[in-house]
Parts: C-alpha cells; structure tokens; sequence
C-alpha cells in the first residue's frame, strides 16, 4: 500500500483547470519526482496534497486516509509538510522562532528541544544564527531553515516545491544531498523540481507533468534514458 | 526652461509649501508661548508637568483601544472601524455592574477587588462582541475587496451602536466614584491625581501583558506568523481562523479594559455613542505609531495624548488662539492627516510594503 495515493484529481483557479485528473502515488520510503515545464501543474499538485487547494474532483489517500477535505493545518499533525515555492521564510522572526513554528502542532518541549538541537547539526549555519532575522540572512540559508522548519514536524512525507530554486550550483548540490540524506533517515519525499537532471538523479520514481496532466511515469533510471525526458527536459540533443 | 517645467509639480509643491507653513508656525506660535511674560498669562513648570500627565494618563487609554486596530490591521490587513463601538460596548454594560456594586457597598469596600472585577467583566463583554463581530460580519466577506469589509465595519458601528441605544437607552449614565482614587500624591514636589496614577499603571500592566504574550507565547508566535503569511502559516500547522478569532478577542479585551479604566477616570458621559470620539483618536494613535505595529499603538497612543495636551497651550497660546484647550481634537485630526500625507508608515512604523498598502 502507497503511503500516498492521488487519484484522478481536478484542481482549478477559478475556471483555470489546472490539474485534469492526474493520478500518482508515492511509497513509503521513496523519494518521487515530478517534473515539468513552468506552468505544468507541480506546484498546483503539492498544494493539494498539502490541503492548501481542494480538489473538485478525485481522492487523495494519506496512509489509506482519505484527506482531501482536510484543512490544511490539520496535514501537519497527519504527518505531511511541505516547503513552498519561493521559500515562505516568515523573515521578521528569528531562526529559531522559525523552527519553533515547524513545530507547532507538537507538545513535547524536550523532543522539540532536542530536534531542533538537531537540525543545527544539520545544518550548523543555522546554529551559529539562531538569533538572527531570518528575513537578513541569504537565499542558501534560508533554504535550509525551510527545510529544516519543516522537518520540525517530525513529518512522514515531505513535499519539496523546487528547493533548489535560485541557487548557485555549489548550493543546489548541498541542498539535493540533504534531501538525499533525510531520505535515507526514513522520510519519504515528493520532490518537484525544474532541474530535472538532479531530481532524476536523487530519485527511486518519477512522473512527468505536461499541462496538467501526467504524460509519463516511470523509475528515475528510464526517465533520465528517456528520449524525449533528455530533449523536453534534460536538454540534451 | 522646459526641463524644468517637467520636472515642476504642483501636489509636491503645495505639499512642501504646507510643510514649511507648519514648521514656523509651530515654532513660532511656540517661541511666543514661552516667552510670554510672566504677567500675561506664562505657562509654569508646574502647569507643564500637569499638562503632560494629564496627557499621558489619556494617551495611555487610547492606546489600549489602538492596539486593538493595529492587531487586527496586522493579520487582516483591515481597518476595523467598528472598535470604537467594543469599547462603548464593555464600557456602557459595566456601568450598570459598576452601579449596583457601589450601591451595595462592595466597590468602595473592596475596590482592590471590585475594581480588578469590573475591568475583567468588561473586557469580558467586550472581547464577545469583537468576536461575534468577526465570526458574523468580516469572515464571510475574507477575500472580498478591501473596500467591502471597510463599508461593513462602518455598517456594523450604527449597527452596535443602535443596539446597545435600544438595549439600554439613550440617556448618559454615569460611573460612581471611588474613594481611593480621590486625591492626589507629591512626587518630588510635584502632585499627581491618584485616578491618573491608576489609569496609568493599569494600562501599563495590560500592555506589558500584551506585549509577553505577542512577543513570546506559542500563541503570540502563531499571531505573527499569520501576519507575515497566512499560507506559510497553516502549512506549520497553525489554524488561522483561531488566531484570527484570537486577535479580535485581545483587541476586545483590551478595549473592554479601556472603558472601565476611563470611566474610573472620568465617570461622566457614558451612553451609546460614546465610542465615536476614542475609537478615532485611537485609531489616529495607531497610525502615528505604524498600523500594524504593537509597541507602535503603544507609543502612538501616548504620544497622541501628550500632544493632545501640550500642543494646543504650546502653539495656539502664543498665536494668539483663545481657549486652546477646546481645540485637541483640532490638534489630534490635523496631525492624522499631516502623517498621512507625510509620513503613512508612522512615525515610527515600519515603511508599508508594496503587499500591505
Ligand atoms: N493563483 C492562480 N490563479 C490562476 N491560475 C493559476 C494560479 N496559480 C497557478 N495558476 C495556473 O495553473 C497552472 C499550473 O500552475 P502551477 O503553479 O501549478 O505550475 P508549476 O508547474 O508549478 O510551474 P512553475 O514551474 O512555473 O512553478 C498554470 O497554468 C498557472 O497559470
Ligand atoms: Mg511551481
């Protein structure tokens, strides 16, 4: 059994159909990649998955859990967290305030204590700055405070919406290898992504995501082989 | 020649000019007042120090009610017009409270108890109907245009207003006076009224209640986030209709508090439109402070009072305006439009961003 399953889901703007039914699933344990050209949908995925959107039409299954008209802020405490497009750093709070805020739906003041000692062994940038404005610091680090924010929650399933966004290339190479790492500590990760080259690389799966619909799914290996994935989406000639 | 007539605006320079007509006016009007000779009609030291008290006792008031718009204006973006009515609403329903309590005996038997009481029962009415306000007529209208919840917040004041009229008439009541807060104290020399004394003190411990709770509660912390962004901010889990439910309590609360605290101060006046003339002044603080900013209403609040108080016997005296005393709300409203025009993020506000403005 998947530990998401997205069934033949609709999601619109308005009268924007952005998503046409696309169905995907995702494994426990697995990191998924979707790709696609700007536009495609992946944002407009992720946001469903995470409660931010509602379908009109289709299920999603979270651990055999039918979730789709679950406020978002119920999805944290199921055990899925997302890092938006763009980051979403809350910039006039501190690091740690927004690591806290990860955080939020938990009780434990020692678990919490010690995750977050945690993460700043992750990432000891974040340690060194904990007091700092996170709105002050650079768009690398406030990366990984978002990924770090949200793995706060103690998430099942992380939903990454391109993290490597605007980063220079030394940096996208640390950020897909902590998404590497964090998956091989047991969290199972639905990563979207424009460079396609990186994303197929880290990972097991991955769907191909053309004007709201999936016009190609198959294991990372075939896609990066794939002819038309190497042309569309890899540029290769 | 031609350069220059391009570059030449009229709204800059009618502003500038307005600028400079203020500045000498001000010093002028200021100059005079403080040179007067001591035969006609100089202000003492002392008659100073009693203006600004009184000021900062009434700014301290204002700038309960004003923290209840810049909260609001904080998370919902949203000016909520009808706060002045919270205030008339906690204000009005504990005179009777109030009334009862002094007719008994209890309120000048055990005003350290009766006192605290009466301000938790207001702040108690108060925060319900700020509550209601929210849940009734601004949540369904979340997302609409920013013009349509502003139009329904001026709706929902007659609304209240008319409301409490028919619920408890039309007439003025009055607050009983206390005993404990009669008389006056010397400090140093100088004598300040016990009632100043309290209003004072009490609005202190309240916003440094507030501030605690913004600054480091799970609660307060989760306000903020919803302010920055409320996406981001139920993606961490965080259920913003709570929070914003939340923030309208505070603000009532706080405002509630506010009635009892000036009705202790002064006791006439109390009747269904007495919320009209606070609410703007306090909404004026908040913009001096930066709407949107908590320490902002604060020094806002404080800063109008003082003003309130000294402008008018500063400026107007030496300019030769009789009876400047009657002018503060000329005072107050002229400053709400020169920071509006010069300076809308406040005077100590942060610059409004693209996305708040
Ligand atoms: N707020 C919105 N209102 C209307 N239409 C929208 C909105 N957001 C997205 N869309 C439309 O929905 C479709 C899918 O958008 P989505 O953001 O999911 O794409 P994406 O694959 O994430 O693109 P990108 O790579 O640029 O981030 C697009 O056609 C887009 O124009
Ligand atoms: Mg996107």
């Amino acid at each position: 059994m998947s530990l998401l399953e997205v069934n033949d889901v609709h999601t619109y703007y308005g009268n924007i159909h952005a998503l046409k039914g696309i169905s995907f699933t995702v494994d426990e344990g697995e990191i998924v990649t979707l790709i696609g050209a700007n536009g495609a949908g992946k944002t407009t995925t992720l946001r469903t998955v995470s409660g931010l959107m509602k379908p009109r039409n289709g299920t999603v299954f979270y651990a055999d859990e039918n979730i789709h008209d679950y406020e978002a802020h119920k999805m944290v405490s199921k055990g899925i967290a997302m890092v938006p497009e763009g980051r979403g750093v809350f910039g006039k709070m501190s690091v740690k305030e927004n690591l806290e805020l990860g955080a939020y739906y938990r009780n434990d003041a020692a678990g919490i204590r010690q995750d977050m000692e945690y993460m700043f062994s992750l990432f000891p940038r974040l340690g060194e700055r904990h007091s700092q404005v996170a709105g002050t610091m650079s768009g690398g680090e406030q990366q990984m405070l978002v990924m770090a924010r949200a793995m706060m929650s103690r998430p099942k399933l992380l939903l990454l919406d391109e993290p490597s966004m605007g980063l220079a290339p030394v940096l996208v190479d640390s950020v897909f290898d902590t998404v590497k790492r964090v998956s091989q500590e047991g969290m199972t990760i639905l990563l979207v992504e424009q460079n396609a080259h990186m994303a197929l690389q880290i990972a097991d799966r991955g769907y191909v995501l053309q004007s709201g619909e999936i016009v190609l799914s198959d294991s990372a290996k075939n896609l990066q082989n794939d002819p038309i994935v190497q042309k569309t989406y890899l540029g290769v000639d | 020649m031609s350069r220059y007539l391009d570059d030449f605006s009229l709204v800059d320079f009618t502003i500038n000019a307005l600028r400079v007509v203020i500045i000498v006016l001000v010093f002028w009007g200021a100059f005079n007042t403080l040179t007067l000779p001591a035969d006609a009609g100089r202000i003492t030291g002392e008659q100073w120090f009693d203006l600004f008290v009184a000021g900062l006792t009434q700014g301290s008031i204002y700038a309960l009610i004003a923290l209840g718009y810049t909260l609001v204006y904080g998370i919902l973006l949203m000016i909520n017009f009808a706060h002045g009515e919270i205030f008339m609403a906690g204000a009005f329903t504990t005179v009777f409270l109030a009334t009862w309590m002094d007719k008994i005996g209890f309120l000048n038997g055990y005003p350290f108890v009766a006192i605290p009481l009466l301000i938790i029962f207001s702040g108690f009415i108060s925060m319900i109907i700020a509550v209601l306000l929210e849940r009734i007529a601004y949540r369904p209208l979340r997302g609409a245009p920013r013009l349509v919840p502003l139009i329904t917040a001026i709706g929902a004041s007659f609304f209240l207003q008319y409301t409490f009229r028919g619920l408890y008439g039309s007439g003025f009541k009055s607050y009983p006076t206390v005993d404990i807060l009669k008389g006056s104290v010397a400090i140093s020399g100088f004598s300040i009224p016990i009632a100043r004394i309290f209003v004072f003190v009490s609005a202190l411990v309240l916003m440094g209640g507030l501030y605690w709770l913004v600054e480091r509660t799970k609660i307060g912390k989760a306000m903020r986030a919803v302010s920055e962004d409320k996406e981001v901010a139920r993606l961490m889990g965080i259920d913003i209709n709570f929070v914003i439910m939340f923030t309208f309590a505070l603000g009532g609360l706080l405002a509630g508090a506010a009635g009892v605290i000036n009705g202790l101060y002064r006791p006439q006046g109390v009747n269904f439109f007495m919320g009209f003339r606070p609410g703007i002044k306090a909404f004026t603080a908040a913009v001096l402070g930066g709407i949107g900013s908590v320490p902002g209403a604060m020094l806002g609040g404080l800063f109008l009072g003082v003003i309130e108080a000294i402008g008018p016997n500063l400026v107007m005296t030496g300019l030769g305006i009789p009876g400047p005393n009657q002018l503060q709300d000329v005072i107050a409203f002229t400053m709400l439009v020169l920071v509006l025009i010069f300076r809308p993020q406040g005077i100590i506000g942060e610059r409004l961003t693209e996305k708040k403005a």
